[in-house]
């Protein structure tokens, strides 16, 4: 059997992934997938321990943020559309009207 | 009695008709309801005053919490009023000198465009500062005293036109921030201390909680001194009196002389317990009383505005109030504070009157020979100068002569030397002031010079009633004389407590009158030194003086310039604050975090190896600060 | 559950309920209503606030649980449904004139805006982790939606994708914070976890304390501490003044209420961990908003600032922990919702009326122009800068004073300095607005004298009325929020 620990660790191990791709990538789009990978990260952690700890809670937790994901998912990409109608662009580097 | 939150109600009231309505309202009108308003609470406060004297009975003491206002777990603060000798003293003050200055305004300010929001500013201000003269504990003083700060504020002001007016009083209210800050503070301690803001529980509780000198006690009296020295202008926070001048005269007079300014003396004679029980704080009390008398009065020596000359002599007097005060004689601060308010309100309202005439001209170099065109205020500007110098019979000599014997029978012969050698300085540039305005050829231009005329009643009247007031407002507090001392009989309920701490401090001294009486004619005579001085170099030999300027010209450039404390207080730490904002500005927002940020990039880089080459951009560096925050609470937790 | 505890329970969230009917009602009749006449639908969403409003009112709030745990009926959440209901119905009487200005679609922005309230309804009253980000992320997501409503203004674009990424991102930390909880103490409820860390040693279960730190990064985030608060001025600058407005007070308010619930319902064995955590957040937090406010020349940026440094005065009452400083903290979000809303609803106004109104500067003349604009403005940011009698200054008092009885007394003469420091960016725009600039006829005319809407005109009455209230009578004010702390303790 699988230790706990080790879904902790490819937990953290993805979280950090998506964490460093929120970090290093450009397109806004590609941005909001590793923020998706975070997520699914959590998912993971939470299913393991509910596993583990023989609770029902986790598992209903885990539909809740996947539901949540999706109507974010569906927000953002709304969000990412209309800036690009605007600027031809998702190039998070070239946001910086607001500054100071 | 029980009807005392009508004094400030009765000057609320008009500010609210004035502010509300004054658009709409006759200028008579507005001017009518705004010194009704402060005639109806004088003469209620002359009732209480005068009621008990006609039946011969000392002034019983009334509090009363009308409504609690704040009640939050073991605190709570009552909107209660505290009618005692020492309220109702500056009561009267407030609404008669008031009431006065508030008769004067409708001469002077007769076309101005602002004419009931003047009114309306000033009928507030009067309601707030009797609120914090009042009120019966520290919070509610402290909601007056922002509150005088606030009108003082838009008073100064008042002639938004001019961009110095509104420096100035962005000034006033900046700096009083200061002296705010301690008295928050203070007020803070003392209820973590006592449990308790009303004046009377803090001051029974005092003496039995704490020994002479606890540190506890000590720092609250210092904080509460912070803040008398931010409102009544003493070193080192004076600089926003003389500069609050830009507002109109008669503001000048009311708040910059007469009234709020006193706030601190008066704070500091409320608090007398507690600063009894805190020898130091009360010894910083005479030493920097002590010293802002005889720095402002070197200041006033050489100042060409009219205002400005009256100014410093202000921030001065205020020094003697606090001298008094820190040399145990609250008596004498309070007497002093009294008298001033006449003498100093009457000045302010006689330079109105010369600049009324001259149509706007402050500088005194532009005056001159004014005294048979101006009689009236010739006359009654005299007799305030002879009260400020301290002249016999005028009320100053009585006050100003009290506070330097007890300086000295208080055994601090340093501190009498140097106020004497004040009362010398004062005669000097207030004769000077005399001198150049009313004596001598007239420098102004013929054209200005044809159309002086004489103030119209509603501004002489006033002067004459405030005159009459310089010289016999001392008489009720007479030395060497059985039964003299009636101001102090009649405040002594107030002191009894402080006095009595005070004197199981130190040895009792032993004084004759002799020395009294010679210690008078010392002072008498210091005042008369200084008038002749101002003679012989304004009157006499008029050229001395620029002679003298030339002969000692890095001295006098110093005092011309006031000691350059506006350009070290610019340079030291206006302008190094602006710069740190700035500086944090470009600097920390845009560089150091960018620059963390950026170097947590390159940290990154180095420990994955160069997995992946860093992309900045702002969103970015946003996510950044939002892990650095995360590693920090990190640390916290690996590191206990 | 039988049914009939079902509908009970149904009656414990009914203003929720109003409001969310009322929402969906909005996206309906808005596809029916034709163009020029969705004016009405302000009217409706207000009626839906007004409605909610009677459905929240109890004489006697009664402490229980809903739906088997999930969501709390007590006096805690009844105060802070109070302040959202007030908060979102002065945003829809001050977003009537604005949104044709900025070409926003009507029907949605309301309907989001009563969708967000729900959210934070759902915050407040949280049992359990999972109502607790089900209430963050309907909140979070509708007001993406709203910061993004001008849709052809490049600001609002920029600032809708920032916020939206940032926002999400720190969803993350905060959900992944809540799953090591979850592994320490193995519920999602609140209470099952304060039964849990009743015992044991806490201060090494390095899932608990992971867990807490992560949950704080996802908080500190959404009410903008230092130095979670990079987002804030940009997004305040870009979104439309009402939700500028509806972010800077409701939003902070609804984490702080959530903040309460789990560091003082769950977590409260943990609490010298995590008041150390906070003293230094509050200090970096007064400091660096009073000190970067200070040279902005955008009111928007100065008022995004000013309130990242109230946010680190309402943590000086976290910080004092006891009854006294939850207390505080409640009345300070009482009393910064008023005068907060009361400030930017002026700068709406000029907004509106002058098509400009970012810059300090264009508030030059206001006092003249319009007196009563321009003397609500001076109250309102007098109250801000915390100067009695107005609701500010009891506010600051009252926590002060409890971080005082706390032993924090360093920490309260810092915050004391702070808000010396703060006076002088407020100060300015007062002086701002009574230096003369033009004739005040010109001014007038611009301004439209006495031709303030009387939509907003009544909401900034209420906003007044409320600063001046707090600051006069506190007393009320203070003994609802002293009961509703209870709840907690």
């Amino acid at each position: 059997m699988v230790s706990l620990n080790s879904y902790l660790m490819l937990g953290a191990v993805l979280f950090s992934i998506g964490a460093v791709g929120v970090f290093t990538q450009r397109n806004a789009l590609i941005i909001y997938m590793c923020i998706e990978l975070m997520l699914n990260a959590v998912n993971l952690t939470i299913i393991a321990f509910a596993r583990f700890l023989n609770s029902m809670d986790g598992h209903v937790f885990v539909f809740m943020i996947m539901t949540v994901a999706a109507a974010e998912a569906a927000v953002g990409l709304a969000i990412i559309i209309s800036l690009f109608r605007n600027k031809a662009t998702v190039n998070v580097d070239e946001i910086n009207l607001s500054k100071g | 009695m029980e009807n005392a939150w009508l004094i400030p109600a009765f000057p609320f009231t008009g500010f609210l008709i004035n502010g509300l309505f004054g658009d709409r309202l006759k200028r008579i009108f507005s001017g009518c309801i705004a010194c009704t308003a402060m005639a109806l609470s004088f003469t209620y406060a002359l009732a209480l005053f005068i009621r008990p004297l006609l039946a011969d009975v000392p002034l019983e003491a009334f509090e009363r919490d009308y409504f609690t206002w704040i009640e939050a777990g073991t605190l709570k603060v009552a909107f209660g009023l505290l009618i005692d000798p020492l309220s109702l003293l500056m009561v009267l003050v407030v609404t008669g000198v008031g009431f006065l200055i508030h008769v004067y305004s409708i001469g002077y300010m007769h076309d101005d465009p602002g004419f009931s929001r003047y009114f309306a500013y000033l009928n507030l201000f009067a309601a707030a500062m009797l609120l914090l003269v009042l009120a019966n504990n520290f919070l509610l003083l402290f909601v007056g005293w922002e509150g005088v700060g606030l009108c003082s504020y838009l008073l100064i002001g008042f002639w938004y036109e001019k961009q110095s007016a509104t420096d100035a009083g962005k000034k006033a209210f900046i700096v009083n921030r200061i002296g705010d800050f301690g008295f928050l503070l203070a007020i803070f301690l003392i209820f973590w201390t006592f449990g308790s803001l009303d004046f009377q529980v803090v001051m029974a509780a005092a003496p039995d909680l704490f020994p002479a000198g606890a540190p506890t006690l000590t720092a609250i009296t210092l904080l509460l001194f912070l803040g008398a020295i931010g409102k009544s202008a003493q070193l080192p926070l004076y600089v926003w009196l003389p500069d609050a001048m830009e507002g109109p005269t008669p503001v000048s007079a009311l708040i910059h002389a007469a009234t709020m300014v006193t706030a601190g003396v008066y704070m500091v004679a409320r608090c007398s317990v507690l600063y009894a029980l805190a020898p130091f704080a009360l010894g910083l009390v005479a030493a920097v009383g002590c010293a802002t008398a005889v720095y402002a009065a070197t200041i006033g020596l050489v100042q060409n505005d009219i205002k400005r000359v009256l100014a410093y002599s202000t921030v001065s007097q205020l020094g003697y109030m606090f001298l008094g005060c820190g040399v145990g004689a609250f008596v004498a601060g309070i007497f002093h504070l009294m008298t001033h308010a006449f003498f100093k309100a009457l000045l302010f309202l006689g330079s109105g009157s010369v600049i009324h005439a001259l149509h706007g001209e402050q500088d005194l170099r532009r005056m001159g020979g004014l005294r048979a065109r101006l009689p009236l205020t010739y006359w009654t500007f005299m007799a305030g100068t002879l009260a400020l110098c301290g002249i016999v019979p005028f009320a100053g000599f009585f006050s100003k002569d009290e506070i330097l014997w007890e300086a000295f029978a208080g055994g601090h012969p340093l501190l009498y030397g140097l106020a004497l050698f004040g009362a010398l300085l004062t005669a000097f540039y207030m004769f000077r002031l005399v001198f150049l305005t009313f004596h001598g050829t007239p420098r102004a231009g013929a054209e200005t010079l044809a159309k002086v005329h004489e103030s119209p009643r509603t501004m002489t009247i006033p002067l004459m009633a405030l005159a009459v007031l310089a010289l016999v407002g001392g008489w009720v507090q007479v030395p060497l004389v059985a039964a003299g001392k009636r101001l102090g009989a009649f405040l002594a309920p107030v002191f009894e407590k402080a006095e009595h701490l005070l004197a199981a401090g130190r040895p009792l001294q032993h004084a004759g009158a002799w020395q009294e009486g010679l210690l008078m004619g010392l002072s008498l005579a210091a005042a008369i030194a200084g008038i002749a001085f101002a003679y012989r170099l304004y009157l006499a030999r008029p050229q001395l003086p620029n002679r003298i300027a030339e002969r000692f010209g890095a001295c006098y450039r110093l005092l011309l310039n006031k000691y350059y404390v506006d350009e070290f207080y610019q340079s030291a730490l206006v302008e190094p604050l602006r710069r740190l904002a700035e500086g944090l500005w470009r600097g920390i927002d845009v560089r150091v975090i960018d620059g963390a940020v950026n170097g947590c990039a390159q940290l990154a880089i180095a420990l994955s190896g160069r997995l992946r080459r860093l992309q900045t951009g702002y969103v970015h560096h946003y996510a950044w600060t939002v892990v650095a925050g995360a590693c920090g609470f990190f640390i916290y937790i690996l590191s206990r | 559950m039988d049914g009939l505890q079902y509908l009970l329970d149904c009656t414990g969230i009914l203003p929720i309920l109003i409001l969310f009917a009322t929402g969906i009602l909005i996206l309906l009749l808005d596809a029916f209503a034709p163009r020029g006449r969705k004016g009405r639908l302000a009217a409706l969403a207000l009626a839906g606030v007004l409605l909610a409003m009677i459905g929240w009112w109890r004489p006697l709030p009664v402490e229980r649980e809903l739906f088997g745990g999930m969501l709390f009926a007590d006096s805690f959440g009844f105060f802070f449904d109070g302040l959202f209901l007030a908060t979102a119905a002065l945003i829809i009487l001050f977003s009537a004139g604005t949104l044709d200005r900025d070409r926003i679609d009507l029907g949605e922005y309301y309907a989001l805006l009563l969708f967000s309230v729900t959210g934070m309804m759902l915050m407040a009253r949280a049992a359990n982790l999972i109502m607790l980000f089900l209430g963050l992320e309907v909140l979070s997501i509708a007001i993406y939606i709203l910061v993004g409503m001008p849709r052809h203004e490049r600001k609002a674009n920029e600032a809708c994708l920032k916020y939206f990424l940032l926002g999400a991102f720190s969803s993350g930390f905060f959900l992944y914070g809540m799953t090591f909880i979850y592994g320490a103490s193995g519920s999602l409820s609140l209470a099952a976890m304060a039964a849990a860390f009743g015992q044991g040693d806490l201060p090494h279960n390095p899932y608990l304390l992971l867990g807490t730190a992560l949950l704080l990064v996802g908080f500190s985030f959404k009410i903008a501490l230092v130095p979670f608060h990079m987002w804030t001025p940009d997004v305040y600058e870009g979104a439309p003044t009402p939700i500028t407005a509806y972010m800077a007070v409701a939003v902070k308010a609804a984490v702080f209420a959530a903040l309460a619930r789990v560091f003082w319902m769950a977590l409260p064995s943990l609490q010298p961990q995590w008041t150390n955590l906070f003293w230094v957040l509050a200090v970096l937090t007064m400091t660096v908003g009073n000190v970067a406010a200070l040279v902005q020349t955008n009111i928007k940026r100065m008022l995004a600032y000013s309130s990242i440094a109230h946010a680190g005065y309402i943590l000086v009452a976290v910080v004092a922990g006891s009854a006294q400083g939850l207390t505080g903290m409640l009345v300070y979000l009482a009393a910064y919702t008023f005068m907060n809303v009361g400030a930017f609803g002026v700068v709406i106004l000029v907004q509106e009326r002058l098509g400009i109104g970012e810059d300090v500067d264009d508030f030059r003349g206001l006092g003249f122009a319009s007196p009563a604009l321009g003397a609500a403005m001076a109250v309102f940011l007098f109250s801000l800068a915390g100067i009695p009698p107005t609701a500010g200054f009891v506010a600051k008092f009252f926590v002060f004073l409890a971080a005082i009885e706390a032993s924090f007394t360093w920490l309260v003469i810092l915050a004391v300095v702070n808000s010396a420091v703060a006076v002088y960016y407020y100060l300015r725009v007062v002086i701002v607005m009574y230096s003369r600039a033009e004739s005040p006829t010109s001014l007038a005319d611009r301004f439209g004298l006495g031709r303030i809407p009387s939509a907003a005109l009544g909401a900034l009455i209420v906003a007044l009325w409320a600063t001046l209230q707090i600051g006069i009578l506190p007393q009320s004010l203070w003994e609802l929020a002293r009961h509703s702390v209870t709840a907690l303790l």
